[in-house]
């Protein structure tokens, strides 16, 4: 078995380009679930938009930085319409109708009539040439420890990381701020803020647009990075893996989804390549699993992961078990 | 933002127009299908295996090879491309639109039952206990699949359909009891609030769906009985006898619910927890015992559910998931906690899915059956016969 | 008890019937109804506050108090009516505005932000903040002497109603009277021209609930704050309120200065009557 191996994975794991990509639609989610309290079990939908904003914009001959302002713009229209049932619907009544519209989305992306637009199944490619182009770094092999790294990655997760940091950043100075209590005061109770004379329906949809941009920022990083973009890969199980995430790190924390998200991405890459190491080495009888299932078996981790998050600590790894109690929600 | 909305509303619209007319109805949408078809899984991790020359074709590096294992690639996970068939026989090329409206109202109805029976124990859950069940969808896939074990499978004792639907069923009313006892009810007694249950809820049917995914594998399967069948043409329909069948049991079933709650002890008592469970519990009703009867008899109903979309498409591991949102939309449409509600909305909700397959690809169905629940949930959450109760 | 009332002399010569005018009525209501189903459950044809007085609104359970709160207030919506509050029309405007013109009300089921401290609770309270734009927000210059200078009157409030030790705690820790006191201090912070308290009293021990209604009457003498509250405990009616009104039904059925009120054949029947509860000799007398 090569530890050193999954090891290696691991890290790649959660440095890499989809763990910060996850991270920064975490950190939208966040301000969304965190701190706002809004159950949005739609924020794939925005990592979608945000992705097919740019992907469409270069493939109709655009340049790849206009294509970012049109992603966000995606996202912008995207949380004025997710706005409508925030604000009147209840968190798990709001759960449903965001993952709603996010498979709606993802439907119509998918599908032939608007394959001429998004390519429909197929998705689209050749994105993100322009920012590889910018790449300062010289070719060749970068050794950093235990993992070794191309120069397109370190460009890629240096970028990357620059913006998770100024998420946080922006994070921090907007929470600690009185915006960023009248946020908290409508997650703990919103008619206790509109008698104190609160616009809540305005904090909202802030709140929306806010956390909607930064996960449209995680799925255009996402198509750059790979260069292509499909709808299926925007399916509700990404935003199932965004709370997991969130609630691992702390949700209402500023580096929750950050800690959250760098464990997650650590234990699961780890995970599968010691599954795969366990195979070769005989150690699992392939009546009980085949590699096939390597991916399958992720999934489950996840979900128990989840599962024992929750009932066990749900404050996650940051949170205080004190404010925990207090959640009357 | 009203230009906004009326971009996005008018968006769909143009592109539809611009694609001509709408595929015909049960015509296989076979470019889902081809798509991404369930590769064998590669073996990604290892560095020099075959992944790096797929890789190195496409001008990617080594990074590629944690790309491919990504969640969301679509080697993962095959899509379930089969839930956008119809199986049901399509109103001939060329009908009149009469026809074909009679059609797609009876694949609805048909498609609709299954739905409803399935919804009914999401309801009855939640009516109860105020639980959101994300887990529902995996209950159909469980009782499909356990189906399939008993009737098709390799290993399995190859069953008639029939015993192996019975054995099915109580293997999923087991399995409901036995979440309530093991996971919901030790959380209720902890007094775990409703977001975090809707959460674990979640967690459950990740874990469950990919467990049936490691056992079941990923490719779809059919059941041995009932599946070639001649097609019966009366007037305006057409329908397989299976598919009458289908609906048939459907509506049969539905009833006996309907009877169960209203003229039954047990049946009583769930609708006085699901009314008001302190004044319940307080007339001495044994409120865990009647929220147990309801989880055994959630799973029952969707195994019976699952079976039955097993016999009218197909048995893969994520048919569940699929049917979930779509049972969302029908206990919205019809209200919250009120199981007939459900009945009535599963119906609406498959004849909806259906019926827009008249004027819109049948890719889209699921599309419309979203955008129902979502307005619903705006314009009246309380649903068409539900009471007015705070959904905000 | 009895002589803080004599104090307040303006509702001298009014007479005590219900609908009567007011010499300065702060808010006036008119023809408000709401139904829930097929019941009336708020039916006011005339009412006026006086401002700078002390109101109570008393009522067996289900006259319609809170439901009438919950109009007044933005936070229901009425079937029909109009109401002025300062002069200016109420009806139609969402809660939060309401609150912004200067009507603050509390709720009856106390709703401490439990998450956060007790300070942070008061310093929410506050209006007109700079920082409270998002735009703003991220510059601290642009708000931080303004938020110094809340946190300021924070706490002074916080030491005027004894909770300046709880200051960092959580608001979700406190003890039912303590999140009374934060509710009412909340209030305050907004700088009302009136407060309607729901059941202010509600589930508070005797001696806090002396404390708070000298808080209360502090805040008519020294500030020249209106205040209408529910209230259910008769003592604390008599002995703080400056005039009563008694609901039953959804209608106003008696008005007055506290010491009519309890004589009043048309209260003695609201309270015995058809009503459920305690009888009526230990409801007035209580």
């Amino acid at each position: 078995m090569n530890f050193e191996l999954i090891l290696a994975n691991g890290l790649h794991g959660a440095l890499g380009a989809t763990a910060i990509a996850f991270i920064l639609a975490a950190i939208g989610l966040n301000i969304h679930f965190g701190y706002t309290g809004l159950l949005n079990f739609g924020q794939v939908g925005f990592m979608l938009v945000g992705a097919y904003g740019a992907a469409v914009s270069v493939e109709f001959g655009l340049s790849l930085w206009l294509g970012i302002l049109v992603g966000i713009a995606c996202a912008v229209v995207l949380a004025l319409i997710l706005g409508i049932p925030a604000l009147r619907l209840r968190a798990d009544y709001l759960a449903i109708s965001t993952i709603a519209a996010g498979e709606a989305l993802r439907l119509f992306y998918r599908s032939d009539a608007a394959e001429p637009v998004t390519g429909g199944v197929f998705g689209l490619t050749g994105v993100g040439r322009d920012f590889y182009d910018l790449n300062p770094i010289p070719r060749g092999s970068y050794d950093f420890g235990v993992i070794e790294m191309t120069s397109r990655e370190v460009w890629t997760r240096s970028v990357g990381w620059g913006l998770v940091l100024l998420a946080v950043i922006l994070v921090y100075f907007l929470i600690h701020s009185p915006w960023g209590r009248v946020l908290r005061s409508i997650r703990e109770d919103e008619d206790a803020a509109r008698s104190l004379g609160k616009n809540v329906y305005a904090y909202k949809l802030q709140s929306l647009v806010l956390g909607g941009v930064i996960g449209s920022i995680g799925g255009i990083l996402w198509v750059v990075h790979r260069q292509s973009v499909t709808p299926d890969g925007f399916d509700p199980v990404v935003t199932f893996f965004l709370y997991t995430m969130l609630v691992l790190g702390g949700a209402g924390r500023v580096l929750g989804p950050v800690i959250g998200g760098l464990l997650f991405w650590f234990i699961l890459r780890s995970f599968e390549t010691f599954l795969d190491e366990a195979m070769r080495a005989g150690y699992i009888p392939a009546a009980i699993m085949e590699p096939a299932d390597i991916g399958a078996a992720r999934y489950v981790i996840v979900g128990i992961g989840l599962l024992l998050l929750m009932v066990y600590r749900p404050q996650g790894i940051l949170g205080k078990r004190k404010e925990m109690v207090l959640d009357v929600r | 933002m009203l230009a906004f909305l009326a971009l996005f509303i008018l968006a769909p619209g143009t592109a539809l127009a611009a694609t001509g007319d709408p595929a015909e109805p049960g015509v296989a949408d076979t470019s889902q299908v081809t798509e991404s078809a369930p590769a064998e899984r590669v073996d990604v991790v290892a560095r020099g295996g075959p992944a790096d020359v797929e890789l190195l074709a496409a001008g990617g590096e080594r990074e590629a090879s944690i790309l491919a294992q990504e969640p969301d690639d679509p080697v993962d996970d095959p899509p379930a491309g089969t839930e956008d068939e119809i199986d049901e026989p399509a109103p001939p090329v060329g009908a009149p639109f009469q026809e074909r409206l009679a059609q797609t109202l009876l694949t609805g109805l048909q498609y609709g039952g299954i739905i409803a029976i399935c919804a009914v124990g999401l309801s009855l859950v939640f009516g109860t206990t105020r639980l959101i069940n994300f887990a529902h969808g995996e209950l159909v896939t469980f009782g499909m699949v356990v189906a399939f074990f008993f009737n098709a499978a390799v290993i399995g004792p190859g069953l008639h359909i029939i015993p192996a639907t019975v054995l099915a069923v109580i293997v999923g009313a087991l399995l409901g009891a036995g979440l309530d006892r093991g996971l919901w009810r030790p959380l209720r007694m902890r007094g775990v609030g409703r977001i975090n249950m809707f959460i674990i809820s979640i967690g459950l049917a990740l874990l469950i769906r990919h467990l049936i995914l490691i056992v079941y594998g990923s490719r779809p399967g059919n059941y041995t009985d009932y599946q070639v069948q001649p097609v019966i043409n009366w007037w305006w329909f057409s329908a397989t006898p299976r598919g009458l069948w289908v609906l048939g049991l459907s509506v049969i079933v539905l009833l006996a619910v309907a009877l169960m709650l209203e003229r039954t002890r047990v049946g009583t008592a769930i609708r006085a927890v699901a009314d008001n469970r302190d004044l319940a519990a307080s007339s001495g009703i044994n409120v865990n015992y009647v929220i147990m009867v309801v989880w055994m008899l959630a799973g029952g109903l969707t195994a019976f559910g699952g079976v039955m979309f097993g016999l009218t498409q197909v048995v893969a591991w994520d048919m569940g998931f699929r049917l979930l949102l779509l049972m969302f939309a029908a206990i919205i449409l019809g209200g919250l906690g009120k199981p007939y509600g459900a009945m009535v909305g599963g119906f609406a909700v498959g004849v909806v899915a259906h019926v827009s397959t008249l004027w819109f690809p049948a890719e889209l169905q699921n599309m419309w059956a979203m955008l129902v629940l979502i307005v619903v949930l705006i314009v009246r959450p309380q649903g068409v016969l539900g009471r007015k109760e705070r959904v905000g | 008890m009895s002589d803080d009332t004599t104090a307040y002399t303006p509702l001298a010569d009014v007479a005590a019937e219900p609908g009567v005018a007011k010499p300065d009525p702060l808010l006036k209501v008119d023809d408000v109804t709401r139904a829930f189903g097929g019941l009336m459950a708020v039916d006011v044809s005339h009412l006026e506050v006086q401002r700078g007085a002390i109101t109570a609104l008393i009522g067996p359970n289900g006259a319609g108090k809170s439901t009438l709160f919950n109009v007044l207030t933005g936070f229901d919506r009425p079937g029909s009516g109009r109401w002025w509050f300062d002069g200016k029309k109420m009806a139609h405007m969402p809660a939060y505005r309401v609150a912004r013109h200067g009507l603050v009300r509390t709720f009856q089921l106390t709703k401490a932000l439990s998450r956060l401290t007790v300070l942070e609770n008061l310093q929410l309270a506050a209006t007109g903040q700079r920082g409270e734009a998002i735009t703003a927000a991220v510059f601290r210059p642009l708000w931080s002497r303004q938020e110094r200078a809340i946190r300021h009157r924070a706490d002074e409030l916080l030491e005027r109603f004894r909770l300046d030790h709880l200051r960092d705690e959580f608001a979700g820790t406190l003890s039912g009277g303590q999140r009374k006191l934060l509710e009412l201090a909340r209030a305050l912070m907004v700088q009302p021209t009136m407060v309607m308290l729901d059941e202010p009293m509600a589930g508070v021990n005797p001696a806090l609930t002396q404390s708070l209604l000298e808080h209360i009457v502090k805040l008519r003498d020294e500030e020249g704050l209106t205040v209408c509250f529910v209230e259910h405990d008769m003592d604390a009616v008599m002995g703080i309120s400056d005039w009563v009104v008694c609901l039953a039904e959804g209608q106003v059925i008696a008005e007055g200065p506290p010491q009519s009120i309890g004589t009043n054949p048309a209260v003695i029947d609201a309270y015995l009557g058809k009503q459920h509860g305690t009888p009526p000799a230990e409801e007035l007398t209580s």
